[in-house]
């Protein structure tokens, strides 16, 4: 084979594997992005029931309940709005009331937000930047103030 | 006033590091050797600065000096003495000295380094690497300086991250570190390379071992961490593709490919330009790694408080050396002399479809990571991308890869046949298809998935043994012959084995994660609850504890394999009153390489306690076969080929002729 011929060999398996890396990161993008939304995003635009999404923001003062068999109940609340979530499973060491919090799931047909994932942090003094956004967007919390339910 | 000594040497160092930069540059441009020479000592200079400027900050943890502002910030007098040495790097202004410490060392080892490389190269290295340490002092002095002094020393420090006080981390950052860093020197390579506007198999010898070296130290650092997150966070996963994890296997991956490019290069004279490209975008993944974790501009488990402002300084210095290196690339490479060619059946040719994949993937995890930062700032939509979509693209590209592995390992060079080549592998194949068909029957009804990942982990490590055996026993050899030509072999062709044969390990363990059972219970004591496999599990009582700094209340569990009692394993959950911060302890029990996982929860209102149980069958394998692959780097390393050119030892002479060293590590 010529130097030419050669180089067209690579560039057609590169070529080959590259167009199928991409087909397949494009595919991959269809069905398993998830969209993060703040309790006032869902309270002004709607929901789609079933749809999963990243639901963010506090946890509600108060509203946490438990029951038997690791069921949780609580609201998560940026301000403007809130939204009760329901999750079954243990919930990472710092959960807490006023925390920020991070949970994945669905909003099934009576408004209830299933979470089958509840984000976990390492630091108490760290606030998942969408929710810090979301606070922001509904003036709870300023930039350079101490996160809420941290002192 | 030690403290103040401690940043005063970080601004000495600043200084050595400029003419670190500027000395040996000049030298190099005019040819004086003189002037080349003054590198190696302003480069052992400036590793002996940063080196006790890191001692200070590490006395000042010792000592439990809370007048430092990050001692205060990170430390209690209470927390065990390893702690407090760890807590000195597990902070931004401390990981960011051990950083540069690292820097520094690499810096120092090139420049006394005895192996063969050209003065001109060493220089210029010597000066690129400089310029890294120079943007990262600056960095450290305007925005982190670990030396603040608080007016009041307070009477109590605030404790170092609950999560944090583990073995883990005493060992995990340093040894990613010295991976991340490490290739910083490939990188001052390349650069060197560039400005020289000459590239050749010197050079690759030249970079090899250094390649190996960050290689294998980002290897046991990733899989380290990998193993931390496993038993401290809890939640029993290994990988969680969490955009800190990818930032760090990120450069491993490109790592990779440069470790098998530069085989090319240096064989066949070929693979140069891509090589140099490989060589900077390696680097610039490792300090866009740094931006990643060090920002917080990714929502990650990884993220600790951050500070935006010291983001936008690294940022400038990602934006500084990826483009300035990339814009000397665009300039200098097509000056470069073309390599040779070859064809697309050959050693060489395999090594490039190994670097095609390896690139590929590197890009599909890339655009993962960073595909919700881009539509965040286009479009204002928050996403995230989580496991299913690496799953489904890493994955897909890995398993032809590996597939082809062996195939590529027993490739001659230059010219290879198909027909030999499986020739050489009919056994290795016909021992894994028999194997997983096996593996298929016992575990019928189960995944199947994973008899499938079983025999291709089988398929990499008789493949790569195969190789030994068959130069071993080459034209026709006895035992004994063949042993004595088994070890004359090469110790390169020993650490692909060994590395190639832990790849197929770590396969098997990930594959095994498949067969793995999780159950979410609430127990009482005397309860027994099923895990997994034959295996179940008693909580015997449950307690309170205190501890050095923390209160815990203990599950105290008896694990049973069958009817018989195996042994008895805690889990608990911490309490850190200083941080107010709780976090779990998983009780582990190995068996063989499985493992019982059990981690508590919480107390139920009914008086009962919930755990998380889980059944690992094989797990270890994960991280035994990456202890493999570090070791075969480390065999690589000692290869004689890379000292070739230094000063031989003669035998019995007086030693001032210098042994050859082996290439620093």
């Amino acid at each position: 084979m010529t130097r030419k011929q050669r180089r067209l060999v690579l560039i057609g398996v590169s070529g080959i594997v590259l167009a199928l890396s991409l087909g397949l990161v494009l595919f991959a993008m269809r069905d398993t992005i998830v969209f993060f939304r703040a309790p006032s995003d869902i309270a002004a635009q709607g929901f789609d029931e079933g749809v999963r999404f990243r639901l963010g923001g506090l946890v509600e003062d108060g509203s946490i309940r438990r029951e038997t068999g690791q069921i949780h109940y609580f609201r998560v609340t940026d301000g403007g709005a809130s939204i009760e979530v329901r999750y079954q499973g243990l919930l990472p060491d710092l959960f807490r009331e006023g925390q920020g919090v991070v949970t994945e799931g669905a909003i099934d047909g009576s408004g209830l937000f299933r979470a089958d994932t509840v984000l976990a942090r390492h630091d108490e003094n760290y606030m998942p930047r969408e929710v810090a956004d979301a606070l922001k967007a509904q003036g709870v919390w300023q930039h350079g103030d101490p996160a809420p339910g941290t002192q | 006033m030690l403290i103040e000594v401690g940043h005063f040497a970080l601004a000495l160092a600043l200084g050595l590091s400029v003419i670190q930069m500027v000395v040996p540059f000049w030298g190099a441009r005019t040819n004086d050797p003189v002037l080349m020479g003054v590198g190696a000592p302003a480069a052992v200079g400036v590793f002996a600065l940063v080196l006790f400027s890191f001692g200070v900050l590490t006395y000042a943890y010792v000592t439990s000096d809370f007048s430092v502002m990050n001692v205060y910030a990170n430390s209690h007098s209470q927390k065990p003495m390893i702690y407090k040495v760890t807590g000195v790097w597990g902070n931004h202004e401390g990981s960011m000295l051990l950083w540069i410490v690292i820097l520094a060392l690499f810096g120092a080892l090139v420049a006394i380094a005895r192996n063969a490389v050209p003065p001109k190269l060493r220089a210029n290295t010597i000066a690129v690497q400089a310029s890294v340490t120079i943007a990262f002092l600056l960095f450290m002095l305007l925005t982190s300086n670990p030396f603040e002094r608080l007016d009041q020393a307070p009477f109590e420090g605030r404790d170092l991250n609950p999560i944090l006080q583990d073995i883990g981390l005493a060992i995990h950052p340093p040894l990613l570190y010295i991976g991340y860093v490490g290739f910083s020197i490939t990188f001052a390579f390349a650069m060197a390379a560039l400005i020289e506007g000459k590239i050749d198999a010197v050079w690759a010898r030249a970079v090899r071992p250094w390649t190996l070296g960050a290689w294998l130290f980002l290897t046991l650092g990733i899989s380290m961490g990998s193993y931390w997150a496993y038993y401290e966070l809890g939640w029993g996963g290994w990988w969680f593709w969490d955009p800190v994890e990818n930032a760090s296997l990120l450069p491993w991956i490109l790592g990779t490919a440069l470790i098998h490019s530069t085989v090319v290069m240096e064989k066949r004279d070929a693979l140069k330009i891509w090589t140099i490209l490989l060589a900077i975008l390696t680097f610039s993944l490792s300090l866009m790694g740094t931006f990643l974790v060090r920002s917080g501009v990714l929502t990650s488990v990884h993220a600790f408080a951050v500070d935006p402002d010291r983001g936008m300084y690294i940022l400038a210095i990602l934006v500084f050396f990826i483009g300035g290196s990339l814009a000397l690339f665009a300039w200098r490479a097509p000056l470069l002399r073309q390599g040779g060619i070859f064809a697309p059946v050959s050693r060489e040719g395999a090594l490039v479809v190994n670097n095609l994949f390896l690139a590929t993937a590197c890009a599909t995890v890339l655009i993962g990571t960073l595909y919700p930062l881009a539509l965040e700032a286009v479009t204002g939509a928050k996403i995230s991308v989580g496991p299913p979509f690496f799953n489904a693209t890493f994955v897909p590209l890995m398993v032809p890869l590996l597939l082809l592995l062996p195939f590529g390992q027993v490739m001659a060079w230059k010219r290879g046949d198909m027909g030999g080549v499986a020739q050489r592998l009919a056994g290795a194949i016909l021992i894994s298809v028999v194997l997983t068909v096996i593996v298929y029957g016992f575990t019928y009804g189960g995944p199947v998935a994973a008899p499938l990942g079983v025999g291709l982990g089988i398929f990499l490590i008789v493949g790569s043994l195969n190789e030994v055996i068959t130069r071993a026993f080459s034209g026709g050899a006895g035992f004994g012959d063949a042993m004595r030509k088994a070890r004359g072999l090469p110790r390169s062709t020993w650490g692909t084995v060994t590395a190639h044969a832990g790849v197929g390990v770590m396969v098997i363990g990930i594959a095994a994660t498949a067969w793995s059972t999780e159950r979410i219970v609430t127990m009482r004591p005397g309860d027994v609850a099923h895990v997994g496999g034959a295996y179940s599990a008693r909580l015997d009582a449950v307690f309170p504890r205190t501890g050095p700094n923390f209160q815990e209340d203990v599950a105290q569990m008896t694990i049973f394999r069958g009817d018989r009692a195996i042994g008895q394993e805690e889990t608990s959950k911490r309490f850190f009153p200083a941080r107010n911060m709780p976090t779990t302890q998983a009780g582990l029990h190995t068996v063989g390489f499985s493992q019982v996982y059990l981690s508590f929860g919480e107390p139920q209102p009914d008086g009962s306690l919930g755990l998380r149980l889980y059944y690992k069958p094989l797990i270890l394998l994960i991280w035994i076969g990456t202890l493999f692959m570090a070791l075969g780097a480390g065999i690589a390393m000692t290869d004689r080929r890379f000292r070739v050119g230094a000063p031989v030892r003669a035998k019995r002479e007086a030693p001032q002729t210098g042994p050859a060293p082996a290439p620093a590590e």
